[in-house]
């Protein structure tokens, strides 16, 4: 372990921060890969069908059979399309989806990048994946795909303010925008985390997530049975894959956001219950963190299969005329809550 | 090193700039629009106010140009009539500018601005952070500028609401409360009634 | 971290406007079309509070709050007061001219609060910052009062005319200002003034940055007043705007212009004076030039005095640029009884106009006389006291102004301007001559109410009354610049 160490310390500071990056990177791609089973699984199980149990064991290699496939296929470009922006489309919408990560502390000391504007900087950083879909949609020459942009394009929009909205609450109930801190502000049992005094700023940061990633039921950018397939009709192959990939990791991030702030991160349940505590001491916070992304990813895939889409103009409506005021009335909450030193949550 | 970056974004920052006005097709335009307001966020972090660099990338390019990119894309924007007459106003476009940008050179060269008449920034701690910095001030020293922008805000939302919204009487509207409230015995009456016979006969 | 709640007594008044002005734009959204009148008397309730208010602060010291930002002194109590006093008339001309034009919205009042609001801000500021904003709140409410009208082609190429020319004066403005800051490293005006009068004392090299900004400052607010050659939105604006519009843009923001200019140029730039009053010169001579000259091709009223405006704020130049507190007092004597004129010609409009007819036309006024007397009379009184007619007070106003401009030694000018006034003369009293002895080509019956008439009236007189008794409010000025 010493020895591993000062070999660490020899290595040099770009490639350390390289292997970092590619330490998060790779274990989300395979998360990424596997979040698409668990998808066609669940959603099977939901509809009293078994999923896919062909490829390998159950079906565990058939994440790996459709990647191949899928890179094997032709990369096929609309005769009408611009050429560049075609390309740059899916690769602006993967990339926030990644970069997002380097501020996302995975226990007390483990994160890429331990930034006072951590909270900022996500909320800047994924409000460009909507570039992806919009030039996605423009570059395809194509009425659905310019369709479904439109429809994305709107749609993100109007729910980023709710969403925004809702984090401004987490911030002033921690009192800071550094990740690491929030969490930290939420410590001292399960009753503290953001989640009991930030209630329907939860259910709203949630909701809103479901919607900028697109996912069913507010998924009118696809909206297979009217547009086709939206946005990314005209793609196919590779770059249909990597929207495949930025979808999938987008659901990852909001899901691992709201577990760090408003599930206490990697704090344990147990913390403060007398017995409990002690018999879970040894779970490292990286576990709790990744059991509670795991359940807000499962919510995303039960939701998927319960709920008929919405449809556009329902969707406008309850982002301007629903959330919005919500979390308005509850930052103030929040704010008086916060001043007065409301006893439990905020002394 | 720090000097390398901030020249590569520099470059960056005007090339785009300069393709915004020059490229033809408005969209593309409008997305030069968009790397130009990153890389000047990019230039504001190596200025350590890394506030306004990530506001400027949430509001500027994660709001306000993508409404921006969905009008363009909806207006069928026919440049070739905008440009009509561009030649010919050229030369005297170009000679006025240039003797503008001289003239203006001459005033507020350099030499006004300088690190002789201007005291250096001064390199934050680590600890700095500039989102507080700011909330400091904002909130105490220009509490009364930031009420009045908030104003400015307001009469603009007022603005825009007042010249737009038109009720229209055709449309037909749906109350989603009224919907989810409605009832099965509001839409459907069972009536019950006793068989009858069949009449007697044949 | 060491914070102390500002002083917020002197900026009372436009806390209250603000808050009122909100809770009329949500009490409307209750109304109907029959009970709008709640908030047409709302808002004159507002102005009448705000005045109380106003003039019960103490401005026995100039009173600085908010960091610095804010001032209270005695012109601003002054100028605050006439703002309320024109803007009050200016609903009650107005109010029966919207309800016959489906104009009657709540919007409107509101707008015009905020509007209100902006001028308050500007007449108070002490800051750069202030200055800007109180400017953009105000320009922001009139773009969109004119444009209100939607379904009007010509209010809207006037709104779109408006804005996008406005805009581009603000950004001239804004870059002088930076430019001032970024010589005097101050926002707040008393600083930059100290600043000034230090690197005068001593040969500074850079006052050439200093005079760069000073140009770029002035472009803007004589844009913003629409002095030659910034003043081609004027006509346009004035034309092609609701006359309600008009009456308001024509006569309160002069006053809040006027505010700007005595803050911006004399308070904070006041040891530029004579690298600023050779500019001042030119545009204050083409102003008057211009105006009156191109006033006289007019058919249309409306656009006849917004040419009048033009050759006014000629006028109201030179008092300015005399440099001496008697001639900024007459500039604002001059100020205040242009818009009390302005108030009365554009009143006159709405007054003969009806459901479908806007009476904009010089020949709409054919033989007023005959059709009522007492109007033709009150009409007669404004085009006298704009022309500059003694016993009316637009002839003291001239007087003082030429008075003050003699003293600083510039008698040519001052000749000048005399001439121009008598070329200006001829369109002022061709109105008298069809009114009076013109036969007429609409033998309607006047449709304004009561109210109107009154107030149509008491404008008149008032004219009339200052004009005969100008001497208390001409100390009334005096006194507010040097208390």
């Amino acid at each position: 372990m010493d020895m591993l160490s000062t070999f660490w310390t020899t290595v040099p500071v770009t490639l350390q921060i390289v292997i970092q990056i590619l330490a998060i990177v790779l274990p989300l791609s395979l998360a990424v890969a596997y979040l698409t089973l668990a998808e066609r699984k669940v959603i099977g199980y939901i509809q009293a069908r078994i999923g896919p149990n062909r490829v390998g064991p159950r079906g565990w290699l058939q994440p790996i059979a459709d990647g191949i496939k899928l890179l094997m296929k032709e990369v096929i470009i609309p005769s009408g399309a611009s050429r560049a922006l075609f390309i740059i489309g899916p690769i602006l919408s993967l990339v926030p989806a990644l970069i997002a990560w380097a501020v996302i502390p995975f226990d007390d000391t483990l994160v890429l990048s331990d930034i006072n504007a951590g909270l900022l900087y996500i909320m800047a950083v994924t409000s460009m994946g909507v570039y992806g879909v919009i030039i996605a949609g423009w570059a395809s020459n194509s009425k659905y795909a310019f369709l479904g942009a439109m429809r994305c394009a709107a749609q993100i929009v109007s729910y980023e303010i709710a969403m925004g909205f809702a984090l401004v609450g987490v911030l002033i109930a921690a009192g800071s925008l550094n990740l690491g801190d929030i969490v930290r502000a939420q410590s001292g049992s399960l009753a503290h985390w953001f989640w009991l005094p930030l209630l329907p700023l939860f259910l709203i940061y949630f909701i809103a997530g479901v919607a900028e990633t697109n996912r069913a039921p507010f998924d009118v950018a696809e909206g297979e049975s009217e547009i086709v397939a939206g946005f990314h009709v005209e793609y196919s192959g590779m770059t249909f894959a990597v929207f495949f990939l930025a979808e999938y990791a987008n659901m990852i991030l909001v899901s691992a956001l709201a577990a760090l702030m408003f599930l206490g991160g990697w704090l344990s349940p147990f913390q403060g219950i007398p017995l409990l505590q002690g018999l879970f001491a040894w779970v490292p916070g990286i576990i709790w963190l990744l059991l509670k992304i795991s359940v807000l990813l499962f919510l995303f895939l039960w939701f998927r299969a319960t709920f008929p889409r919405y449809r556009y103009d329902q969707i406008m409506r309850l982002g301007w005329k629903v959330f919005i005021p919500i979390t308005i009335v509850w930052l103030l909450v929040v704010g008086v809550a916060v001043l007065y030193k409301l006893p439990w949550w905020f002394d | 090193m720090e000097h390398i970056i901030f020249y590569i974004f520099s470059a960056i920052l005007v090339l785009s700039a300069l393709m915004v006005i020059t490229v033809r097709n408005p969209v593309h335009a409008a997305l030069f629009l968009v790397l130009a307001f990153f890389t000047s966020a990019a230039l504001w972090l190596l200025l350590e106010a890394e506030f306004l660099a990530l506001i400027l990338v949430l509001v500027y390019v994660g709001a306000v140009m993508v409404l921006f990119l969905f009008v363009v894309m909806m207006l069928d924007i026919n440049l070739t009539v905008l440009r009509e007459g561009f030649t010919s106003y050229l030369p005297v476009g170009a000679l006025i500018a240039t003797l503008i940008l001289i003239e203006m050179a001459l005033v507020v060269g350099p030499e006004h601005f300088g690190l002789d008449s201007v005291a250096a920034p001064v390199p934050h701690t680590a600890g700095y952070s500039n989102t507080q910095a700011l909330g400091n001030v904002l909130y105490t020293v220009y509490v009364y500028p930031f009420e009045i922008a908030g104003v400015i805000l307001l009469v603009a939302i007022i603005g825009a609401i007042a010249l737009t919204l038109r009720r229209r009487p055709q449309t037909k509207y749906q109350d989603p409360s009224q919907q989810v409230l409605v009832r099965s015995k509001d839409r459907v009456r069972i009536i019950k009634m006793p068989s009858e016979k069949k009449r007697g006969g044949a | 971290m060491d914070f102390t709640l500002p002083n917020f007594a002197p900026a009372m008044p436009e806390i209250f406007v603000l808050s009122m002005a909100c809770i009329i734009l949500i009490v409307d959204l209750f109304l109907t079309e029959h009970t709008r009148v709640v908030t047409y008397l709302l808002s004159l309730i507002t102005l009448i509070a705000a005045a109380v208010l106003t003039a019960n602060l103490d401005t026995a010291e100039p009173v600085l709050t908010f960091s610095g930002t804010f001032i209270n002194d005695s012109m601003a109590v002054v100028l605050k007061l006439f703002i309320y006093l024109i803007t009050f008339v200016v609903l009650v001309y107005s109010h029966n001219y919207l309800r016959t034009r489906q104009l009657y919205q709540g919007e409107y009042f509101v707008l015009i609060l905020f509007a209100v609001l902006g001028m308050m801000v500007l007449v108070s500021a002490h800051s750069l910052l202030t200055i800007y904003l109180g400017l953009e709140l105000l320009s922001l409410s009139l773009y969109t009062l004119v444009a209100l009208r939607r379904d009007s082609v010509s209010a809207s190429e006037a709104a779109m005319k408006y804005f996008v020319l406005g805009a581009l004066a603000s950004g001239i403005l804004l870059y002088g200002l930076s430019m001032l800051y970024g010589v005097t490293g101050s926002l707040d005006i008393g600083n930059i003034s100290s600043h000034i009068s230090t690197s005068i004392a001593t040969p500074a090299e850079h006052s050439i940055v200093l005079v760069f900004a000073l140009v770029f400052v002035l472009v803007g607010i004589l844009f913003k007043l629409g002095a030659v050659p910034f003043h081609m939105w004027v006509p346009d604006v004035y034309h092609g705007a609701p006359t309600s519009v008009t009456l308001f843009i024509g006569t309160a923001p002069k006053i809040a212009a006027f505010a700007m200019l005595m803050r911006l140029l004399v308070d904070g730039l006041g040891d530029l004076h004579s690298q600023w009053q050779t500019m001042i010169i030119i545009v204050a001579v083409l102003s008057m030039a211009a105006g009156n000259i191109i006033a006289i091709a007019q058919t249309n009223l409306k656009r006849m005095l917004a040419y009048s405006t033009i050759a006014h704020v000629g006028f109201l130049l030179l008092g300015i640029l005399s440099g001496t507190l008697n001639g900024y007092a007459s500039s604002m004597f001059y100020v205040i009884v242009y818009a009390l004129m302005s108030l009365g010609g554009f009143g006159m409009i709405i007054l003969l106009s009806r459901a479908g007819f806007e009476a904009d036309r010089l020949e709409d006024f054919k033989g007023l006389n005959q059709r009522s007397p007492w109007f033709a009379f009150m009409m007669l009184i404004l085009m006298f006291s704009m022309a500059g007619v003694p016993p009316t007070v637009g002839f003291y106003a001239k007087l003082a102004v030429l008075q003050a401009v003699v003293e600083a030694d510039l008698v040519w000018l001052a000749v000048l301007a005399v001439v121009f006034s008598v070329i200006g003369a001829y369109y002022y009293l061709r109105i008298i001559k069809l009114m009076y002895f013109d036969q007429p080509d609409d033998v309607a019956p006047l449709a304004a109410g009561f109210d109107m008439r009154l107030a149509m009236s008491a404008n008149g007189l008032a004219i009339l009354g200052l004009g005969l008794f100008p001497s208390g409010l001409l100390t009334l000025c005096a006194r507010a610049l040097n208390p």
